[in-house]
């Protein structure tokens, strides 16, 4: 189990290596470093300026060297004037080192958000905090009904219980985040008037005014799959034959699948939904743009649309551990739940 | 000058009669279909239930909506009528005296004949891409799945690495104007496009490579049109100028192939693990049946059911990929009819016009409704045989 898990963690690591890689080749393009460069010098700066200031805060170093920088295995240097031979920090508004030193993210610094004028670790983890809490409530919301539906639904496989629910569910997958957002706030921001369509104040305190929205749009895609998965695995529970048998025994109904059904239909639910982070977090990205959240998605969006290097490649790394380390929960926690799988 | 109105009866009358051409052809496939779904196989038994019968219909009324677009939509979708600003549904255009059935946007074009043009992007994109997805996943999992060891441990990593990336950050890395000046799409495309081509000459060879007569006029075939088809799109000098795609669709189309292949390859390698333990396999075998042959000629066409099911599912999640797409403007130029970027513009106003959100949004949930039904109805009717 250990070695499992240590390899595992192995092959994670050397995920993030290699994405972070491709990522920052790709934040690294020609045309990606001009918008950089124009974006954060004054308007209509020559070419040469722009050059000059790419040059001087780096840019044009060796690739492997600015990524060895950015991890930290090699160090950063700081502006170094060549007239008078004085050095300057680069990115004077989060600290940057004046002399070199080793100040990657193995030691802990994600570096500089050129786009926010501050350190990414400063701009990143409010945000990640912002969006955990928005998490919070759409799990709170979409566990508990996508379990309701699914057992519901798998309960008595073709009643007529079971095919409204399973069309309903069917018809919640088809409803991207883009398209239930707009039509909930048609329905319940311009026409009702109950909730508000926009998050913005949500950052200085969420309400049930502000909040609703943005969380059963973003749970609403995912309720019908964890319905359906639900409803898979409890229509095959219930063909079983210790299900038969505690029928036989005279239990009633309800007990059955209480006590007998629902703990061996769970297991597999608890997969997919541990397997859903990575779609909640493309839908996260949607959902705070459209109800302007101040969350991780909207600084990934701002990053990308800037190219703030550094912020960009944070974004990812958090992301993609994210959606490893759920992946290995999900395994380790598969094997837990169910004893017959031995985990190699 | 006040704008006149027609009432709500009559814009429910007029828009259902300006498809009538998606009428009459849904009535002779559907009426065909029907008559002969006894010898329709797989497509024929969709007929006996209602959510198979739902599916066909939502899916061919947006193939139809997309084939008759000129005929069914009034306007041109990028036609701007100053006059017909922000106007309500139903609402006549002065000159011509047409209707603006669903009101007009936030730049005076009319929303109906934009949701009607907006079909076809969807649909020629959404279906194409995901072909070239299971091309690729295809050719990539038979061969991981079947032979274990080395390439498959290497080709899963290099799978979960694309599926370990968040979609929508992988969009906003590959579908950014600048990437357009440098060669990455079009090495991607060239890759990728290179698979069908790969594909059927494999298994065009591993089926008749001791019927030369055969042989060599389907190989023919394949190079010759895999190789317009490829001059066209990879390189955009196809000598008859028929094939030709936008390098901003080209862009779209390889980010999107590139996001969905490796959830193929994941599906394929899955089957053939389970398929390559099965009897026939080592029957096969033991005639000394190449590998090829066995992956494309036994294990594949046993894999077939859930890989339909899972096409149909994937053209729908490409429709969604697609509206993601546009919701960011990424990659489709902005005035574009396509439903993304109308949810977008649309989703923008909404404290003031509600009209313009609504038909797009719709369009795009009941497409991919459609597939879904048709996938749920596919499923259930494999599993009965």
């Amino acid at each position: 189990m250990f070695s499992f898990i240590a390899r595992r963690i192995g092959t994670i690591l050397l995920t993030m290596l290699c994405l972070t890689l491709v990522v920052f080749f790709l934040v690294n393009l020609e045309p990606n470093l001009k918008k950089l460069a124009i974006s954060q010098t004054e308007m209509h700066t020559p070419a040469d300026q722009l050059e000059s200031w790419l040059v001087n805060h780096g840019y044009r170093q060796n690739f492997f060297v600015r990524y060895g920088q950015w991890l930290g295995v090699l160090p950063k240097h700081p502006i170094t004037d060549p007239a008078t031979g004085k050095t300057t920090q680069r990115f004077s508004f989060c600290n940057d080192p004046a002399e070199p030193q080793f100040s990657g993210v193995l030691q802990g610094d994600f570096g500089c958000s050129t786009k926010f004028k501050t350190t990414v670790a400063a701009k990143l983890f409010p945000a990640l905090g912002a969006t955990g809490l928005l998490m919070f409530w759409v799990l709170a919301v979409m566990v508990p009904i996508s379990l309701l539906i699914g057992i519901l639904a798998g309960m008595r496989e073709g009643s007529r219980t079971d095919r409204v629910l399973s069309v309903a569910s069917i018809a919640s997958t088809a409803t991207p985040e883009y398209v239930s957002g707009v039509i909930f706030t048609v329905i319940f921001a311009s026409w009702l008037g109950w909730l508000n369509g926009s998050a913005a104040s949500a950052s200085q305190g969420i309400t049930f005014y502000n909040f609703t929205l943005p969380v059963i749009t973003l749970a609403i895609y995912g309720i019908g799959y964890i319905a359906r998965m639900t409803r898979a695995s409890m229509v095959e529970v219930m063909t079983q034959q210790y299900i038969r048998t505690a029928r036989l025994k005279g239990l009633s109904f309800s007990s059955v699948v209480i006590k007998h059904a629902l703990r061996n239909a769970l297991i597999a639910p608890f997969t997919v939904i541990m397997l859903q982070f990575p779609w909640l977090l493309t839908g996260v990205v949607i959902v705070e743009v459209m109800f302007r959240y101040q969350g991780f998605g909207y600084t990934l969006v701002e990053a990308a649309g800037n190219n703030d290097i550094d912020l960009l490649l944070g974004c990812s790394l958090v992301s993609v551990f994210i959606v490893l380390i759920t992946q290995l929960i999900s395994d380790v926690g598969y094997a837990f739940l169910n004893p017959r799988i031995r985990v190699q | 000058m006040q704008t006149e109105y027609i009432s709500a009866f009559n814009v429910v009358i007029g828009v259902l009669w300006r498809f009538w051409p998606v009428w009459v052809g849904l009535i002779l496939v559907m009426g065909a279909s029907f008559t002969y779904k006894k010898r329709l196989g797989l497509y024929g038994q969709l007929f006996d239930s209602g959510v198979g019968i739902a599916g066909v219909f939502i899916c061919l009324f947006w193939l139809f909506t997309a084939i008759f677009a000129s005929t069914i939509s009034p306007f041109d979708p990028l036609a701007q009528v100053s006059v017909m600003k922000d106007t309500l549904p139903g609402a006549i255009e002065p000159a011509s005296k047409l209707v603006y059935y669903f009101g007009g946007d936030k730049l005076a074009r009319d929303v109906f004949s934009r949701m009607v043009y907006g079909s076809q992007i969807v649909l020629i994109i959404a279906p194409a891409a995901t072909g070239f997805a299971l091309m690729v996943g295809i050719t990539l999992g038979l061969p991981a799945g079947y032979y274990g060891g080395k390439i498959d441990t290497f080709l899963s990593f290099l799978a979960n690495l694309v599926l370990a990336f968040p979609v929508i950050l992988l969009f906003y890395l590959l579908v950014t104007p600048g990437i357009m000046d440098t060669p990455i799409p079009y090495g991607m495309a060239g890759l990728f496009f290179l698979f069908p081509i790969i594909f059927f000459c494999v298994l065009f060879w591993t089926r008749y490579k001791n019927r030369p007569d055969r042989l060599y006029i389907l190989l023919g075939i394949t190079l010759v049109l895999g190789g317009w088809i490829y001059t066209g799109l990879v390189f955009d000098k196809d000598p008859l100028r028929i094939v030709h795609i936008d390098p901003n669709q080209l862009n779209i189309f390889v980010a999107v192939v590139f996001a969905s292949s490796p959830g193929v390859f994941r599906i394929v390698r899955g089957l053939t693990m389970d398929i390559k333990t099965r009897d026939y396999v080592a029957a096969a075998q033991t005639r000394g049946e190449s590998p090829w042959y066995i992956m494309l000629w036994e294990i594949l066409p046993n894999a077939r059911g859930p890989l339909i099911v899972d096409a149909c599912l994937r053209i729908g999640y490409t429709t969604i990929l697609l509206g993601t797409l546009g919701y960011f403007g990424l990659g489709l130029a902005p005035e574009s009819p396509d439903w993304g970027t109308a949810i977008k513009d649309a989703s923008r106003l909404l404290r003031s016009f509600i009209h313009p959100a609504l038909p797009p949004t719709i369009a795009l949930m009941s497409f991919v409704l459609g597939l879904n039904l048709l996938a749920d109805s596919l499923r259930e009717q494999s599993m009965k045989d």
